[in-house]
């Protein structure tokens, strides 16, 4: 064995445990801190692998190269050790503050102050939008009305016993009340729409004079349903109505017919007149509080325009033939939600009205 | 009206097994039947129920028609009697305690037993002792040392009527052994009758419904003086004369001489009381029932009393309007002074009763009337109306009288009611009527054609389909070709003529052929033009926009009172008139017959309506403590009298002079923290003026509109934190929309709320209304970058902000496209009565990338500007 041999020989040996140690002690480091200790210790300028570059120099010239070549071997297993293990560590320091991160996902969430829509605009908004699809267009009238408006012109003359129907506020100003119905608004109606068709839904808020309870209010809401043509019969206001039940309380699935029924009933303003109930969905028919034990639940009054109004509207009743409809949005809201107590829609408690 | 419908019997086949078929037929003819109260009869079972029914179905095999044998003394109770009673099967010895029994004790076998209704053991009856209605089994007692297993029943027992003073007597050819189910087993249907169907309100009418229904055979009622013609110049006995034929188109009378008035025959008792009303005499009750039966109301004179306040000779009826100041008692005891369009009934001595609505107290018929006088009569029905409404009396003849009773109804009721009081009190019933009708009622003539009625309900009837329908209502009918001409019967008024009687005869085929058989159809007809509603839109719009801005939508009762809305004015304002109180202190519209004091007047303000919601929802038990957010609004009328809103927006729909100005208004409230209660807001800050208008800021960008804001002045609000605002109209110049800001102090404490300041506003809605939202054009985005720059001026305290940024705005001209403040500081550092506003600034243009050097340029030219328009000074420089 030559010297060269011999001085080969033992630079390899104390590359190979330069190599193990380091890699010995890379596999104790255990944070970053140590970590860059060690970084100093095995690959940085003071390091017996850097050192050794600074002593090439030293060695024979022949062996420069091959020497050259390990001592950058193992800088380059440990430089790539080091890069491996700061990983390893990065990812276990993330898994850990990871771990100690984990928040309660039960406590409750930080809200942004949610606006609501009264439940009233809400149920309106539905009947409106159901009766838009069948070319009924929103029309608004007011609430304070002349007597002739009211009553009169809607075949309702001073003393006659239709006027019993409803108990009126009169206001202080000679022949004015508040509205009793919507139904002053066909009149408003017609008379901008003739001679051409109406097909009008009319919304608003009327007016009776009683005592406010759970199933009564002074003021409720109305919609009034108006169609006037020359080809319009009772059956096809049997079949608005109809279809407008089905999707007012259409379950999944879409619309399904609900069993209906119209029964006759009087109102000065439509002949024929009748009264739409509706099979209680509440109980199926059998009997319960909401259809007072008798299986319908009335919705609706409507009938066929009485000729009057029809003239007063500016109509020739002899021509023309029109339906009309009177809805309770209060009571529709009510059966919609098992809302059991009327007050609640004007006395605008937050515990009611953020359920909408 | 309560119908029993056994009584229906009487007049047309009906099956009683199956009630809830009787009433369904009824109520799809138009007679709602809105309850069926048992009285013995029982409803069949099914699953559905139809109709709300109570009262008491009587056990078949348990309660029979028994007779009382013999009455004997209770062994140890003085009260108590032991009876020999017959159920037709066997005899038993029943305990009763009814005191009418008490005289018969100790006679032995009566001569002439009572008939009365027996419980078995086991019966389910009424505890005719307790209040109410509460169901018993009759179960073997021992009561003074007598064994009682079965029972003599009253009324209330069975759930006839309350009547429990004593048992109940039938009469005395009541079956014995019958099961009581068959004897007088009823039911009452409480019918709903409406004011076009008066004819209806009788036992007749609805038994004619069911007939042309059914197309059974109708038994009309047969007097004995059937074919009888009265005879207008007056009988022996009294004559009539009538003043004004239009009130009072007919005036009929009978008489009945040697009458003794007492109790009515059981059944017409039972019926009576079934049909809601009091026995008194069999006088009295014949004219009720006679009433009850086919709907004429009668009324029954002492003839007596008459022949002496005419002095011993033949009474004259006279009917007449009231003279001025008239007074008259009514049976009731009441004493009335009258209208001079009430028409009364009287005699030549004066006045006897109100036509049509009560009879007067002197000639009323008492146990002691011996002849009995009958009217039957015709009365103007809008009259009869106008009388009740005034005199405040609504009586069964008056509720028949003001719906319109067809004249015809006054003979037939009288020759009817003669018959009963004859039956029922004996007498004889003088065979000459007095009938005085100047003004015959002429029955309408309809002329209709098949083409008519198909077109308008939608079917395909034949002409001689149509006239059998209206055959079986009893219409006259001729068909000629293709016209079906149509008399209406003789005991209906709602028919009319021409295209109205159109409409009426409809409604009646309509009915008969069944609502339920005409077949549904999809409207096929012509559809209107469209018409844009710019004020349903824009309220819509605007609820959606404060929905989305976290507000809650209230609606409120648009009744209130003066009071209630002058707590928005500080106390010290109330009673004063001072400028700017605007609408607040002005007259309200008020309502002529309030329910109550605080529903008197119709809203002014509808920020008051918004302020009693967060009042409302303040006082509720936390929502102080934890100084909840409560954030409301409400789009809504005020009602303005017209003269002084004359300048003010108008609705479209301003037909009428006379009616008050609806004057749409959005009103806001805002109280507590600026954000939700949750787990991690206890040191959320409370919301502000800024928060306020930073909403108001939020719906002019969401309507696409430009708005301005200036200091303003009013009695509600803080004086220094109230603002105008002002929005841009079409022509460019700007509209008042209405204030807002913090309500004042002295106002917040008319309210229980919380401490925190309210923020309020109460703006116009029409202003908004202008917006083209749909149609707005926007900016594209930049493509090139900006640069962005920071100044902080210092300025007096009296220059607004607005000021600033507006001198900004020119300085800065195109290439500053965006100012933003962010920052306002006050302190030792600027210096006493100066201010520090602090603005983000950018600078961008939409054809190159700005340089540094540009925007510096335009940097020094607003700050150049700033310090010679306002001296301000830039801070840290």
């Amino acid at each position: 064995m030559t010297d060269q041999d011999k001085l080969l020989q033992d630079l390899e040996a104390s590359y190979r445990q330069m190599e193990t140690e380091a890699l010995s002690a890379l596999a104790g480091v255990q944070d970053e801190e140590a970590l860059h200790t060690w970084q100093v210790a095995h690959i940085g300028r003071n390091s017996p692998v850097m050192n050794s570059f600074k002593r090439m120099a030293d060695l024979p010239k022949e062996l420069r190269p091959l020497i050259g070549q390990r001592a950058n071997q193992v800088k380059e297993a440990l430089e790539s050790a080091y890069e491996a293990r700061r990983e390893q560590l990065k990812q276990q320091a993330l898994q850990r503050s990871l771990e100690q991160e984990r928040l309660d996902v039960t406590l409750p969430g930080r809200r942004p102050p949610a606006g609501r829509l009264h439940p009233i605009t809400q149920t309106l908004r539905q009947i409106l939008s159901i009766f838009a699809t069948m070319g009924f267009q929103v029309y608004l009238s007011r609430d304070v009305e002349t007597d002739d408006f009211n009553f009169t012109y809607l075949n309702i003359p001073p003393h006659h016993p239709a006027r019993d129907i409803w108990d009126t506020f009169h206001l202080e100003i000679p022949n004015t009340v508040l509205r009793t119905h919507t139904s002053p608004g066909q009149i408003r109606a017609m008379r901008e729409f003739a001679p051409e068709p109406v097909r009008v839904a009319l919304p608003g808020m009327v007016y009776r004079y009683e005592q406010i309870s759970t199933r009564s209010s002074f003021q409720f809401y109305q919609i009034e349903l108006l169609a006037v043509g020359k080809n319009i019969t009772f059956g096809d206001l049997k079949g608005t109505l109809n279809d407008f039940v089905y999707r007012l309380f259409e379950k999944e699935g879409g619309p399904q017919e609900i069993r209906t029924r119209f029964r006759p009933d009087y109102f000065p303003f439509t002949e024929p007149s009748a009264e739409m109930d509706v099979e209680c969905f509440i109980c199926g028919g059998k009997g319960c509080s909401v259809c007072k034990q008798s299986g319908w639940v009335e919705i609706l009054g409507c009938g066929m325009v009485h000729p009057v109004v029809l003239r007063n509207g500016g109509y020739d009743p002899k021509k023309f033939t029109g339906f009309a409809a009177g809805l309770g949005v209060d009571r529709l809201c009510m059966l919609q939600h098992g809302i059991d107590d009327i007050r609640n829609f004007w006395r605008n408690d937050v515990r009611f009205l953020e359920q909408f | 009206m309560k119908l029993p419908v056994s009584w229906l019997k009487d007049f047309v086949e009906i099956d009683l097994n199956d009630l809830f078929d009787l009433a369904r037929m009824l109520t799809m003819a138009g007679l709602e039947v809105e309850e069926i109260q048992l009285a013995g009869l029982s409803v069949p079972e099914t699953t559905r129920r139809e109709f709300k029914v109570h009262g008491l179905a009587w056990d078949r095999d348990k309660i029979f028609v028994a007779q009382i044998n013999e009455v004997m003394p209770h062994p140890n109770a003085e009260r108590l009697v032991l009876c020999r009673v017959f159920d037709g099967a066997q005899e038993h010895i029943v305990l009763t305690g009814a005191p009418s029994l008490l005289a018969y004790k100790n006679q032995g076998p009566l001569p002439k037993p009572f008939k009365v209704a027996y419980a078995l053991q086991g019966a389910r009856i009424y505890d005719g002792h307790a209040p109410g209605w509460s169901l018993v089994t009759l179960k073997p007692a021992r009561i003074r040392g007598v064994d009682s297993s079965s029972m003599v029943c009253s009324e209330k027992e069975l759930g006839i009527s309350e009547e429990h003073e004593d048992i109940i007597y039938f009469d005395d050819d009541a079956p014995v052994g019958t099961p009581l189910v068959d004897y007088i087993g009823d039911a009452v249907f409480e019918v709903k009758i409406n004011p076009n169907m008066i004819r209806n309100a009788c036992v007749l009418g609805i038994a004619r419904e069911i007939a042309a229904i059914t197309g059974k055979p109708l038994r009309a009622p047969r007097s004995s003086l059937e074919g009888v013609i009265g005879k207008a110049e007056g009988a022996a006995y009294a004559g009539i004369q009538i003043l004004n034929p239009e009130l009072n188109p007919r005036f009929v009378l009978g008489l009945v001489r040697g009458v003794q008035p007492q109790p009515s025959p059981y059944w017409v008792q039972r019926r009576l009381r079934l049909a809601g009303m009091r026995p008194i005499n069999s006088v009295v009750d014949a004219t009720n029932y006679a009433m009850l039966e086919i709907g004429e109301p009668l009324h029954a004179f002492d003839y007596d009393i008459l022949v002496q306040r005419a002095g011993g000779k033949p009474p004259t009826i006279i009917t007449r309007t009231a003279a001025p100041g008239e007074k008259l008692t009514t049976l009731d005891g009441v004493e009335h002074t009258l209208d001079d369009f009430t028409v009364l009934v009287c005699d030549t001595a004066g006045a006897l009763s109100i036509a049509g609505v009560m009879g007067g107290l002197e000639s009323e018929v008492s146990e002691n009337t011996r002849n009995v006088l009958l009217e039957g009569a015709s009365w103007n029905f809008i009259n009869i109306r106008k009388t009740t409404a005034s005199q405040h009396m609504n009586t069964e003849a008056s509720y028949r009288f003001s719906r319109g009773i067809h004249p015809e109804l006054a003979m037939t009721g009288v020759k009817q009611c003669l018959d009963y009081i004859a039956q029922w009190s004996g007498g004889n019933i003088e065979p000459e009527l007095v009938d005085a009708y100047p003004l015959p009622y002429k029955d309408a003539v309809v002329r209709i054609t098949a083409g008519e009625v198909n077109r308008r309900l939608g079917l395909n009837l034949t002409t001689t389909r149509i006239a059998t329908l209206l055959d079986r209502l009893d219409f006259e009918v001729e068909v000629e070709g293709e016209f079906i001409t149509a008399k209406s019967p003789a005991y209906r008024t709602d028919i009319s003529e021409g295209v109205i009687g159109q409409a009426d005869l409809l409604e009646e085929i309509a009915r008969l052929y069944g609502y339920d058989n005409i077949p549904a159809s999809r409207l096929a007809d012509a559809l209107p033009v469209q018409r844009r509603r710019p004020l349903y839109e824009g309220q819509e719009r605007m609820r959606d926009c404060l929905a989305a801005l976290g507000l809650m939508e209230v609606i409120s009762l648009r009744l209130t009172s003066p009071e209630n809305e002058r707590r928005l004015l500080p106390r010290r304002n109330q009673s004063l008139s001072e400028e700017g109180q605007e609408n607040l202190d002005a007259d309200w519209i008020s309502v002529r017959n309030p329910i109550a004091q605080e529903r008197s007047v119709l809203r002014r303000s509808l920020l008051a309506s918004v302020m009693e919601a967060l009042e409302v929802n303040s006082r509720k038990s936390g929502a102080r403590a934890s100084n909840e957010r409560l954030a409301f609004f409400e789009i809504g009328s005020v009602y303005l009298r017209r003269q002084e809103s004359a300048d003010q927006g108008q609705l479209p729909l301003n037909e009428d002079d006379l009616l008050p100005i609806e004057q749409p208004k959005v009103a806001i409230v805002l109280q507590g923290k600026r954000e939700k209660t949750g787990w991690k807001t206890a040191q959320a800050e409370t919301l502000d003026f800024y928060d306020l208008k930073g909403i108001i800021e939020e719906l002019l960008d969401m309507h696409a509109l430009k708005g301005s804001f200036e200091p303003a002045a009013h009695p509600s609000f803080h004086p220094g934190k109230c603002a105008r605002l002002w929005i841009e109209g079409g022509d460019g110049s700007p509209v008042d929309a209405g204030i807002f800001g913090e309500l004042h102090p002295q106002v917040k404490e008319n309210y229980d709320l919380a401490v925190e300041p309210v923020l309020a506003a109460e703006l116009d809605l029409q202003p908004f209304l202008k917006s083209n939202i749909s149609l707005r054009s926007i900016e594209s985005v930049p493509v090139y970058p900006p640069v962005l720059e920071d100044i902080a001026v210092i300025v007096d305290e009296a220059i607004p902000a607005v000021q600033v940024e507006s001198v900004i705005r020119k300085a800065g001209g195109k290439t500053l496209a965006k100012v933003s403040l962010f920052d306002v500081y006050r302190g030792a550092q600027i210096g006493e009565g100066k201010k520090s506003l602090a603005y983000n600034l950018v600078f961008q243009v939409q054809d190159h990338t700005l340089t540094d050097d540009e925007a510096e340029k335009v940097r020094w030219k607003i700050i150049r500007l700033l310090e010679q328009e306002l001296k301000a000074s830039l801070r840290g420089a």
